[in-house]
Formats: C-alpha cells, structure tokens, sequence
C-alpha cells in the first residue's frame, strides 16, 4: 500500500489545514492596514514599524533569549546526562525515584511548578530574576532533553561503545569519541526543544521572575488579556518565523547526519 | 567514582529543584496568610534551637485544607477542571488519531515532511496559538464573519468566552501532543499483520479494531496522558478563551496567588490537585518506562 487512500488523504487534509490556518489568518492580519484586526484595510507594514519602537517589548525580549540560551544550555548538559544514567547506568539506589523525577515534569501543570519553585527561591533567600528564572527553566526543560537523547540512546547498538573501551578507551574517552557523535543530533534537538521551551513559557516565568526581569510572553499575555491586537500579530508573526527557520535548519541537519551515518555503516559492511 | 558522579549530579539537581520544592508547598499549605514577608506564618527559626523546631510545628494546622472543602468555588473548580480534561482528551484522540494514522499509511519519502508539519506548531509558542483563536472565534471574529457571509447564520455566534472556546483551544495546542506518539506506534506496526488479519476473513473495518487499535494502544495511552495531566491544571486557555464563567483549578490557583496574595490557600490548592494528579502520574511514568525497556 504505497498510495494513500481516500480516508487518509481526507484526513490528513483536514488535519493540516485545522493546525495552520488559525496561523496563518493571524500572519495575513499583521500586515493590516486597520488597528480593527477583524476588518481587512489594505496591506501595510507598520505595525512591524511600531513593535521595533516598542522599548518594553524590546527589552523583554532580550531577558527572554537570555534566559533561553542559559537554560537550554544547562538543560542539555544535565539532561543528556541523566538520559546516560538511566539508559546506560544499570541499577542504583533511588532508580525509581530518579525516573520518576525525569518524567513527572513533563506533565506536570505548570501552576503546581512555578508556585513551588517560587516558594523555594524565597525560603532559601534567593532574589527573583534572571537567575531564577534560568534555574526554574532548567528544571523542567531538562526532562525534555532526556527524554529525547535517551531515546536515541536505547536504539544505538551498545557493542560500538564496548569496542572502544575494549579497543583501550576509558570510559570518558569512549563518550567524547563514540557516543556523543552518534547521539550528537538528538542532543542538538534537545537544546532546541529547550530553547524553545524556555523562550515559551509563561506560568513557570510568572512566577519565578521579579520586578527586574519580565519575559516576553509574560508581556504578551498582559497586553492579550485587553483584546487582539495588530502589534502581538506582528509580533507573532516573528515568533513564528524564526521558530520555522530553527525547526526547518533542524531537520535538516539531522537529515544530513542520518544520512552520512547510513553511508558510513553501508561502507562499514561493505569492507566487513 | 566517576559513574557516581554522573549519576550525582542530575539526581541532586531535580532532588533540590524538583522534589524538595513539593515539600515547602506541603509545608506552607499548613501555615497561616499573614501581613508580612514573607505572606505566612510561621516562619522556621533555627536561632531557637529545639524549642523554636517544636513551636514551628505547633503551629501548623489542616485550616486551609478545611476552607478548601467549606467554599464551594474550590471543588467546583477541581470537578470542572477533570471534566473538561476528560472530554477534551476524548476530542482530542478523535481528532489525533485519524491525522497518524494517515500519516503512518503515507508514503514512506513524505513522513519526515509530515512529521515536521505535525511538530512546527508544536514548537511555536503555546500563548500564540491560543491568541490566534481569539481573533478567529470573538464575536466580530473570522468564523463569525465567514458564517454570517455563507448565510449559515443570520446573528452572530457566541464563542469566545465560552467552554467551547476553552474546549477548541485545548484540542488545538495539545494536538501534537497525541499525534506524535500514536504515529511512532503505528509506523512501528507490521502492516502485513493487516493482510494476514484479511486473508483470514476480517473486513477492514474489523482488521482496524481488531488488530490496529490494540496494537497503537501504548501511543493511545501515551498521547491521552500527556494531553489530560497537564490540561487539568490548565491556566492560559481558560484565561484567554474561557471568560469568567468558566472555572478551572489553574485559574483558581493563580488568582489566589497573585491577586488574594493568600499564598498558604494556593499552596493547599495546589497539594490537592497533586493528589488528584499522583495516580495518573504514575500511571504515566510506568508506561512510558515500559516502551521505554521494550525498545531495548
């Protein structure tokens, strides 16, 4: 069955177009000439012109990507870390408990999170800003990381690492020199997924940040609750291209890598 | 030496960040609000020694978790919140699953594309998304234009505000989130079990329930648990989309956090809805452990 059936066809479709076109009205209605976001008046670009102006905005987007870029960077270290251990760590004590703690917070309501861990940061003394923010990120983003990494990692055949270390690696050696390029895209999609996690998030940020630090959705979210508006469809529009030219690069950078690592192993059993 | 190291320090990470922070929750749910800094008392105070430890815990008390169960608004709110997850999980695994199981039956080259298409608005921000359809469902809105225009409808519809918003909304942003793990199940399928499944005399339809539906169970139960948890703690839909007269637990949370300033009644409500979560949780936890083993 190479063809698609009429069912599928229909249903695939269908499906798109209710994924997209709620984006897509909300991108042609950027360029609106009116400030009634309903009512078309005509292509214009100046709400684009207004958002650059717009110093809050610019501000909190650059707490955002600050905050993403520190976080999702930590997240991928502790993250594929703990995708490590518990994929490859064999049995420990508090396993369970471990495993449990990498996939509650992924469902876990981000009220429950962010009310928790504000209430941490002020018992401890810790001064809401950025840094609680990127700690507060960290955390959960990190379980979305290994879950990704580990994922690639249950499928990899094992005895590649065991003919390094027998091939006299240490174990360190055999990580940098073995796993870590094989498991290299996932561990780059998990940074992304973080990234763009933490560049997202509203709850956990509303919580966790002070006076001093706002993020960009927090500043959406107020200027939302008062009505649609051409100004957050501009800037949504933007949110929404870079986050397509990030997902597009992505897949195919991994396309690439799958691809060379399919040659190589063709090649690897051509000389076998 | 190393290997405990590795092990050390994601464990002590989510310990510090993860776990102990559910404890200082439990801790405040006890305590008392309070005109002060911060909002609830007592506060622990080591400078005491034994006494000042002994004092602490005598002050804590289950009054809040009382208040919970006195004021209707609070399980009101716990038993709407669980209903609209229930049915918007239902609606959303309605909607999900034909959308994988297309995507599993289409040509192999055309996957990676459809995946990509699948995950993009995953990717893109989640208060974006719910934004869109405010414009699309409000009153003057494109849906109510696009109605009025056809001749459907002669008065506009009343959506936006609704449940039926907060319902579109959840379906809408936590889509990808039942796609993605039906399909993995479904493209992991051997599709001549289908044939064999026909040879042996079952029509497609029966084939379908008989063999398909048990078989993408795992992704069914992945994707119903991923969408449900978090929805019942949901706060940006039902805040955006749901006006006031729709009542989730999230919305209630926040409200008594950051306009009440009560933060030891957010903290009971937030340790209630911990229970209510604790089963599903685990639930979750174990069948994404036991995929997990089965793939190795």
């Amino acid at each position: 069955m190479n063809r698609l059936s009429w069912f599928n066809a229909v249903s695939l479709t269908l499906g798109f177009a209710f994924l997209y076109i709620p984006m897509i009205i909300l991108i042609i209605f950027s360029f609106n000439e009116s400030k009634l976001v309903t009512v078309w008046a005509g292509f214009s670009t100046k709400w684009y012109g207004e958002l650059a102006q717009n110093e809050a905005f610019l501000d909190a987007a650059w707490v955002t990507i600050r905050v993403a870029v520190f976080s999702s960077t930590l997240a991928t270290v502790l993250g594929t870390a703990a995708a490590y251990v518990l994929v490859r760590g064999g049995r420990f004590f508090g396993r369970t408990l471990f495993s449990g703690m990498i996939y509650a917070p992924l469902v876990m309501p981000e009220v429950i999170t962010g009310l928790s861990l504000l209430l941490l940061f002020i018992g401890i003394g810790l001064d809401r800003g950025i840094l609680t923010i990127v700690l507060a990120h960290t955390t959960f983003s990190m379980c979305f990381v290994s879950v990704v990494v580990s994922s690639r990692l249950v499928t990899f055949d094992q005895s590649l690492e065991e003919a390094a270390l027998d091939l006299g690696c240490s174990p360190a050696q055999a990580f940098r020199l073995v796993t870590l390029p094989i498991i290299a895209p996932a561990v780059i999609s998990g940074w992304l997924l973080a990234f763009t996690l933490s560049l997202d998030d509203l709850v956990i940020a509303s919580f966790t940040s002070g006076p001093s630090a706002t993020t960009l959705p927090i500043k959406i979210f107020s200027a939302v609750r008062l009505g649609v508006s051409p100004e957050i469809n501009a800037l949504s529009t933007l949110m929404i291209a870079v986050v397509t030219v990030g997902v597009i690069t992505a897949s195919l950078v991994t396309k690439r890598a799958m691809m060379r690592q399919k040659q190589d192993e063709m090649a690897a059993a051509r000389t076998e | 030496m190393r290997r405990a190291f590795l092990i050390a320090i994601p464990y002590v990470w989510l310990l510090a960040l993860f776990l102990v922070p559910f404890f200082i929750v439990l801790k405040i749910s006890l305590s008392d609000i309070a005109l002060a800094i911060p909002p609830y008392t007592p506060t622990l105070d080591f400078s005491q020694g034994w006494a000042g430890i002994k004092d602490f815990f005598s002050q804590l008390d289950f009054e809040n978790f009382i208040w919970l169960t006195e004021d209707d608004l609070y399980w009101k709110a716990y038993l709407s919140s669980v209903k609209i997850a229930v049915i918007s999980t239902f609606f959303t695994l309605l909607v999900g699953y034909p959308i994988a199981y297309g995507m599993a039956r289409a040509p192999v080259e055309w996957r990676p594309t459809l995946m990509m298409l699948v995950i993009l608005p995953f990717w893109t921000s989640f208060l974006i998304r719910v934004y869109a359809w405010m414009g699309i469902l409000s009153n003057e809105g494109y849906l109510n234009q696009l109605l009025l225009w056809t001749g459907i409808i002669s008065t506009p519809l009343t959506i936006l505000n609704t449940q039926t918003a907060v319902y579109i909304g959840i379906v809408y942003t936590y889509l990808p989130f039942m796609i993605l793990p039906i399909y993995s199940a479904l493209e992991r399928m051997d599709e001549s079990l289908i044939e064999a499944a026909e040879d042996l005399g079952c029509s497609r339809v029966q084939a379908f329930w008989l063999v398909t539906i048990p078989l993408s169970r795992p992704g069914i139960i992945a994707g119903c648990f991923l969408v449900m948890i978090p929805v019942i703690g949901e706060f940006v839909i039902p805040s955006l989309l749901g006006g006031s007269g729709t009542l989730m637990i999230g919305k209630v949370l926040w409200e008594e956090f950051f306009s009440n300033r009560d933060w030891p009644v957010a903290s009971a409500v937030a340790v209630v809805l911990l229970l209510i979560l604790v089963i599903p949780i685990v639930l979750f936890q174990r069948n994404q452990q036991k995929q997990t083993e089965a793939e190795q």
